[in-house]
Formats: structure tokens, C-alpha cells, sequence
């Protein structure tokens, strides 16, 4: 049993000064994503079924090699804010510290692999 | 983890029946939860049946018969009776609401009452809101000056005032708040609804001279950023209030003062 004060309980370790950038990050990004999901999608279906030099050629050109690497970007960033809060809102101690650390791992490194991928058919 | 079910001592059993009135043709079924932390037992939901021809309107009014008529055992806080002193919240037909004020008319079938839910239960409805009331004093719900006192007053003008309509008619009934998941889970550091509506309301009084350290202390990944509009709590709120805007506009201060 912890002898505390319901006010020190309440106040716990004080603010720590940070938050409005995830926040703002995260809007950003849902932002983004409104914008480059469609046009993603429409770049993509069009490579669909093509032959595999025309699809090489296809992402050769700059328009949907940009637009797909932007789409990898901003979804990774978009899934490390989110998923960072999902952890925060339902673990505790070191499982959450564990999982965050590994989500933003595999967060960035789903994002290295597109963008290594994408680069390879662009160049 | 987050615990998703009641711990063993704590699931809810079926209780005692009580007798139904005799002789009345307008009875109605009530629903009601108990639990006493003397006897050891788990919680139960007693039934007892009230005679609606010789009842108020209100939930309160049904709660109030039946302690003064049929089980005296039954504890519940109650002081105002007219929406004023928010003291007897609780859980009735699943929306925390004001007994005093919530109609009977209002709910389909058997009342069903219950204390608010994700709070430490004192005994039967009362729920223990000494953590509530501790975040609450936190967000520093006074008036905040480094100007000398004036020789009358902080003056204030009408548009100024109105801007208080609609946070200030907050009566602390916890509603809000436990009706909130975030809240749920991470009450110990989210300070909910109801904090973050008073924090707003002293954030946007003309007079307050704490606007930064006010929006400084709410700077927090769990203090404020826990609410993910979810707007449960507007939705429940018995005095139509809307605590998921008051958040919003925080928040929209935290970015502005940024950008």
C-alpha cells in the first residue's frame, strides 16, 4: 500500500511536454492518405495485368513510381502514430514499451522494403 | 494488459426478489445492483416491484420509495433532486445519467439500475470518485491573475461571457467520464471529459492570465491526447453539455500554438 495523496495520484509525474506533434502527425497523415489512396489505386489498377516489361515501364515513369512511394511513406508514418496509440490505450509496463519499440521497427522496415523494391524498378 | 473481465469477486449474481405490491395494477420492475463491502459476498441485482400509481416520475423518486418502503438497505447519493448537485448519477436503462431527472417514461421495460460504470464501488450505487475529484482540482478550476487586483472587478464583456455558456453549467456528475473507454482503461492518467471540459472553461475565460501554463499542463501524450472522440461522453451527458468539444478545441489551441 502506497501512502499518497489522491492529488499527488491524480497529478502523477506531471505533463511531459509532448503529444501535439503525434496528434498533429497523425491528422497530417490521415490527411495525405485521402489524397494518395485513390490516386494509388488508380495507378496501380492500371499496371494490373499488364505484361511484366510494360509494368516495369509503367513504374519506370515518374508519376506512379512517386505517387506509390508517397503512398509508403506517409501510410508507415500514418501506421507507427496510430498503432503507437493503440498499444498506449490497452498494455501497460513492458509489454507496451516492447511493442511500440517493434512496431515502429516493423513500421520502418516495411517501408525500406518498399521503397528498396520500388526503387529497383525505377532505376 | 487491459483486464477485459470482472475478477471472480466481482461478478455480478442474481439477488433477492422482493414481494410485489399488493393490490396495485400499474407495477413496474426494478432492477437494481448491490453490493456491501461488510459481507464479504459477491454483487447481486435485487428485483423489487413498486405500485407506479403511488410513485413520482423520476428514477429518484422510485429509488427514494423503495428505501423508504421496502428495503431501507438500499444506498444511494442524492441531494438536490432537480439536476443541480450531480450526486445522483448512476447507470439507469445503460446510460449514466441524473436519477433526478431521467424520467421513468423514458425507459422501455424493467429499470435497470446500476452504480457508474469503471469506478470503484463505496456501496450499491455509490461509486468511489475521490480520483475523479482529485484530476478535477488538478486543471486548477479557479481564476488565474498576475495583473494587481483591480479596485472593483475583472471586467468581462457579454461576447466574452458567452463564450462560458455551455462549460460553466457543469455540475461534476462524472457522467461524462465513465462513460468514456479511454477513460476505462487509462483513467489514472487521462483526466476525462468533465477535467477537460473545466480545463477549457478556464483556458477560454478573457480574465485568466494562465493560458500557458494552463495548455502546458495538458500537453500529454495521456493527460489530453487519450481522447479519441469517441463522443460518448456528449452523448450521455444529462445536462446536454458537449465535453468532446471543449477537447477538441484544446486541442486545436495545442496545434495553433505550434503552427
Amino acid at each position: 500500500m502506497q501512502y499518497m495523496t489522491d492529488r499527488k495520484r491524480a497529478v502523477g509525474k506531471g505533463s511531459s511536454g509532448s503529444g501535439t506533434e503525434h496528434f498533429w502527425g497523425q491528422a497530417i497523415s490521415a490527411v495525405g492518405l485521402l489524397i494518395l489512396m485513390p490516386l494509388f489505386a488508380l495507378t496501380f489498377g492500371c499496371a494490373l495485368g499488364l505484361p511484366y516489361e510494360e509494368a516495369i515501364a509503367y513504374y519506370q515513369r515518374p508519376f506512379p513510381a512517386i505517387i506509390a512511394a508517397m503512398t509508403f511513406v506517409v501510410s508507415m508514418v500514418h501506421f507507427r502514430h496510430g498503432i503507437q496509440v493503440v498499444i498506449e490505450d490497452y498494455s501497460r509496463g513492458v509489454t507496451k514499451k516492447v511493442l511500440v519499440v517493434a512496431c515502429t521497427a516493423l513500421a520502418y522496415t516495411v517501408l525500406a522494403i518498399g521503397l528498396y523494391g520500388l526503387g529497383r524498378i525505377a532505376f | 494488459m487491459v483486464q477485459f473481465k470482472l475478477p471472480k469477486n466481482s461478478t455480478v449474481r442474481v439477488g433477492k426478489t422482493w414481494p410485489k405490491p399488493e393490490g396495485a395494477s400499474n407495477v413496474r420492475k426494478f432492477q437494481i445492483y448491490r453490493w456491501n463491502p461488510d459481507d464479504g459476498e459477491n454483487p447481486r441485482v435485487d428485483t423489487y416491484f413498486l405500485d407506479m400509481d403511488k410513485c413520482g416520475p423520476m428514477v429518484l423518486d422510485a429509488l427514494i420509495k423503495i428505501k423508504n418502503e421496502i428495503d431501507p438497505t438500499l444506498t444511494f447519493r442524492r441531494s438536490c433532486r432537480e439536476g443541480i448537485c450531480g450526486s445522483c448519477a448512476m447507470n439507469i436503462d445503460g446510460i449514466n445519467t441524473l436519477a433526478c431527472i431521467y424520467g421513468m417514461d423514458e425507459i422501455k421495460g424493467d429499470v435497470k439500475i446500476y452504480p457508474l460504470p469503471h469506478m470503484p464501488v463505496v456501496k450499491d450505487l455509490i461509486p468511489d470518485l475521490t480520483h475523479f475529484y482529485a484530476q478535477h482540482a488538478s486543471i486548477m478550476p479557479w481564476l488565474e491573475t498576475k495583473t494587481n487586483r483591480p479596485a472593483k472587478e475583472w471586467k468581462q464583456s457579454i461576447e466574452d461571457r458567452k463564450k462560458l455558456d455551455g462549460l460553466y453549467e457543469c455540475v461534476m456528475c462524472a457522467s461524462c467520464s465513465t462513460s468514456c473507454p479511454s477513460y476505462w482503461w487509462n483513467g489514472d492518467r487521462y483526466l476525462g471529459p468533465a477535467a477537460l471540459l473545466h480545463a477549457y472553461r478556464w483556458i477560454i475565460d478573457s480574465r485568466d492570465e494562465a493560458t500557458g501554463e494552463r495548455l502546458d499542463q495538458l500537453e500529454d501524450p495521456f493527460k489530453l491526447y487519450r481522447c479519441h472522440t469517441i463522443m460518448n461522453c456528449s452523448k450521455t451527458c444529462p445536462k446536454g453539455l458537449n465535453p468532446a468539444k471543449a477537447i477538441a478545441s484544446i486541442k486545436k489551441m495545442m496545434v495553433e500554438r505550434q503552427l
